[in-house]
C-alpha cells in the first residue's frame, strides 16, 4: 500500500529526530507496555493445540503459554509490578494487518514465517516446525501420496497446502481432484463423510482433528512429509528492540530446559477443555529449531 | 498496487509467457497464471448463478402463481397451502445453512444425492432459496392487478388456467420485471456462498490467491469489479427485456420509469 509510504516516512523521520534528543525511546512497543501496564496478545480460536479458546474468552495452547512466559520475562525486564494481558482473537486473513496497525503487540498463533510476510512483519525465533502430512481413513489402504492418483483430496481454503498440492501434482505427474473445506473442521468433515479420500494439512491440525473426532482410531496420518514450515511468534517489523527482548526471553526459556516439558504438556498429554490427547511426537526438525534458535523463513527450509 | 501479480504463475510465482492472450484461448501457458485462474473462477460464478437462476425463475413463477389460485376447489386450496409452505420454508432459513443442508445433511439420508457434484447441489440450494423470493414477487404482481381483469376473464368463459395464461400472467410478469432484476443480481452475489462447499468460484479464488500472493488488496479489488460487472450486465439485459416487452399505454410505458 504505497499511499501510506509518505506518512510512514514522516513518522520514521520524526522518530529519528526525536530519538536523537531522547535516546531512551527506542522501542514503541516496550514503551507502550511500560506506560499502560498492559499488552495485547493475538490468539487463534481453534488451532488446537497451538493456540485456541478453552471457552469463556480464555485462551490457551503451546504458543500461548510460551508467549505468557515471554511476557513474564518482559515484565521483569521493565520492572513492572503487574502486566495485564489482553487477548485478541485473530484469523488467517486479519492477523498480519492487526499486528501492523498496533492492535496486536505479539501474535501467538500458527503463522508461517515466510519471505512474503517478512516484508510486512517480523518473526521471533522458531519454536515449532510444522510438517505437512496426509490424513486418511485407517481402512483405506493409502500409505503415500503416489496412491492418491485420481482420488479426492481435501484441504482448507486460504492455506499454503493448496498451492503445495498443485506443485506436487505437477512434479510427480499425479492428478487428484481437490475439494476445499472452508475451515479445518469442514475439511475434516469432508474426509469423515467420504467426500474426500485424504486430507492434506499441517500435522498438528490433522492430529488435533483426529483426536477430536468421534472415533480417532478410524483415521491415521500417513505418507511422506510434503513440506516443512517454521511456525513462529509474530511481532511488529519497525521495533527490533522488542523482537530482541522476545528472542532473549525465548533463549532463556530454552536454556532453562522448559521446552520438552511444554511439548509433553500440549502434544502428548490430555489438554483442556475436552481432555483429548493430540498425540504428535516431537519431530527432529522442531528439536533442531530449539537447539539452534533462528528466525529463518520457510523458503530456507525448502533448500535443505 | 501491483496488478502484475495476475501475470505470475500459480505454481512458482514467476511471470508467465502469455499473460493476456492465454485467457482468450489463443495461446496456452505451461502453468496457469493467476489471471487464468481468475477467469476460470469467474466462469464458475456465472455458471452457478445461471443454473440457479433457471431453477429459481421456473419454480418461483409456478409457486407464486399457485399462491394466488381462487379457493374454489379442494385441489386449489391444497395447492395454495403447498406453495405457501414452500415459500415459508425456503425464505426462513439462512442461505448458508441451506447450502450446508443440501451438501452435508440431505445426502446423508438420500445416498444418490452424494454422487451429484457440489456445484449442482449449490445451484439447487440457491435456486430454491431465490424461488421463494421470486414467488412472493410474482404473487404481488398478480394481486396488484385490478380484480376486474380476473372477473372479465371469467365472464368471457375462460377457465382458470386460460385466464392465467392469456390475461393475468402476461400482465403480472411484466409488472414484476423491476424487482425481478434485483433478485437476479442478488443471485450473482449470493453465489459467493458456493465457496463454502468447494466450488472453485470467485470468492474461493480471492481467499486462496490472497494467501498465496500476499496481494490481498489487488485480488479483492479485481474480484469486486468482476462481481459488480456481472451484476450490472444482468441489470442491463433485464432493462432491455423490460423495454422490449412493454405494452404502450400500460405499465411503465414512458422511458423515464424503465429501470436504471
Amino acid at each position: 500500500m504505497s499511499i501510506y509510504l509518505p506518512i510512514r516516512i514522516i513518522f520514521v523521520t520524526a522518530s529519528v529526530l526525536l530519538g536523537s534528543f531522547n535516546s531512551q525511546a527506542a522501542s514503541p512497543t516496550l514503551d507502550k507496555i511500560k506506560s499502560s501496564g498492559a499488552v495485547t496478545m493475538g490468539v487463534r480460536e481453534s488451532s488446537i493445540p497451538m493456540s485456541y479458546t478453552t471457552g469463556d474468552s480464555r485462551f490457551d495452547g503451546y504458543h500461548v503459554e510460551i508467549c505468557r512466559q515471554i511476557l513474564g520475562e518482559i515484565k521483569d525486564k521493565l520492572n513492572l509490578s503487574a502486566l495485564r494481558i489482553n487477548y485478541q482473537a485473530v484469523t488467517s486473513q486479519n492477523r498480519v494487518p492487526l499486528v501492523q496497525n498496533g492492535t496486536v503487540d505479539i501474535e501467538c498463533g500458527t503463522t508461517t514465517n515466510n519471505n512474503a510476510r517478512a516484508k510486512e512483519v517480523a518473526f521471533a525465533n522458531t519454536l515449532y516446525v510444522e510438517e505437512v502430512r496426509i490424513a486418511v481413513k485407517a481402512n483405506s489402504g493409502i500409505t503415500s501420496i503416489a496412491q492418491l492418483n485420481g482420488k479426492k483430496v481435501a484441504t482448507t481454503t486460504g492455506t499454503t497446502s493448496v498451492q503445495l498440492l498443485r506443485k506436487h501434482e505437477k512434479a510427480n505427474g499425479v492428478n487428484f481432484e481437490e475439494v476445499f473445506g472452508k475451515d479445518h473442521a469442514d475439511s475434516f468433515l469432508l474426509l469423515e463423510s467420504g467426500r474426500a479420500d485424504a486430507f492434506v494439512m499441517d500435522g498438528s491440525i490433522l492430529a488435533g482433528n483426529i483426536a477430536n473426532s468421534k472415533n480417532p482410531k478410524d483415521y491415521k496420518i500417513v505418507g511422506e512429509i510434503l513440506s516443512t514450515e517454521p511456525i513462529a511468534i509474530m511481532v511488529r517489523k519497525d521495533d527490533p528492540e522488542f523482537k530482541a527482548a522476545v528472542n532473549a526471553a525465548i533463549a532463556k526459556i530454552v536454556a532453562n530446559g522448559k521446552m520438552p516439558g511444554l511439548w509433553n504438556k500440549w502434544f502428548l498429554s490430555p489438554i483442556p477443555p475436552k481432555n483429548i490427547v493430540v498425540g504428535l511426537e516431537l519431530s527432529p526438525a522442531t528439536k533442531n529449531a530449539w537447539a539452534n534458535l533462528n528466525d529463518k523463513p520457510a523458503e530456507d527450509y525448502i533448500k535443505k | 498496487m501491483d496488478l502484475g501479480i495476475f501475470c505470475k504463475s500459480t505454481l512458482d510465482g514467476e511471470a508467465v509467457d502469455h499473460c493476456f492472450s492465454a485467457i482468450f484461448g489463443i495461446t496456452k501457458n505451461a502453468d496457469p497464471s493467476y489471471l487464468d485462474w481468475l477467469f476460470k473462477a469467474w466462469g464458475w460464478t456465472l455458471a452457478v448463478a445461471g443454473l440457479s437462476l433457471v431453477i429459481a425463475l421456473i419454480l418461483g413463477a409456478v409457486m407464486g402463481t399457485l399462491r394466488t389460485l381462487p379457493s374454489e376447489s379442494r385441489l386449489n386450496r391444497s395447492l395454495v397451502k403447498i406453495s405457501t409452505a414452500w415459500v415459508e420454508l425456503f425464505r426462513n432459513i439462512p442461505i448458508l445453512v441451506q447450502v450446508f443442508l443440501w451438501y452435508h445433511v440431505i445426502p446423508a439420508f438420500f445416498q444418490p444425492l452424494k454422487a451429484l457434484p457440489s456445484y449442482l447441489l449449490v445451484s439447487i440450494a440457491l435456486g430454491f432459496f431465490t424461488s421463494a423470493r421470486i414467488a412472493e414477487q410474482v404473487r404481488a404482481g398478480i394481486q396488484s392487478l385490478p380484480s376486474g381483469q380476473r372477473a372479465a376473464a371469467t365472464a368471457l368463459g375462460l377457465t382458470i388456467s386460460q385466464s392465467y395464461r392469456y390475461i393475468i400472467l402476461p400482465m403480472a410478469l411484466r409488472i414484476v420485471i423491476p424487482p425481478l432484476t434485483s433478485e437476479c443480481m442478488n443471485l450473482v452475489k449470493n453465489s459467493s456462498v458456493a465457496f463454502a462447499v468447494s466450488v472453485p468460484e470467485l470468492t474461493l479464488f480471492a481467499m486462496q490467491a490472497q494467501e498465496e500472493t500476499s496481494h490481498g488488496v489487488e485480488i479483492y479489488l479485481v474480484v469486486t469489479f468482476l462481481y459488480a460487472l456481472s451484476a450490472f450486465a444482468i441489470n442491463r439485459v433485464l432493462a432491455y427485456i423490460e423495454q422490449l416487452s412493454r405494452i404502450p399505454g400500460f405499465i411503465a410505458s414512458n422511458n423515464e420509469v424503465v429501470a436504471h
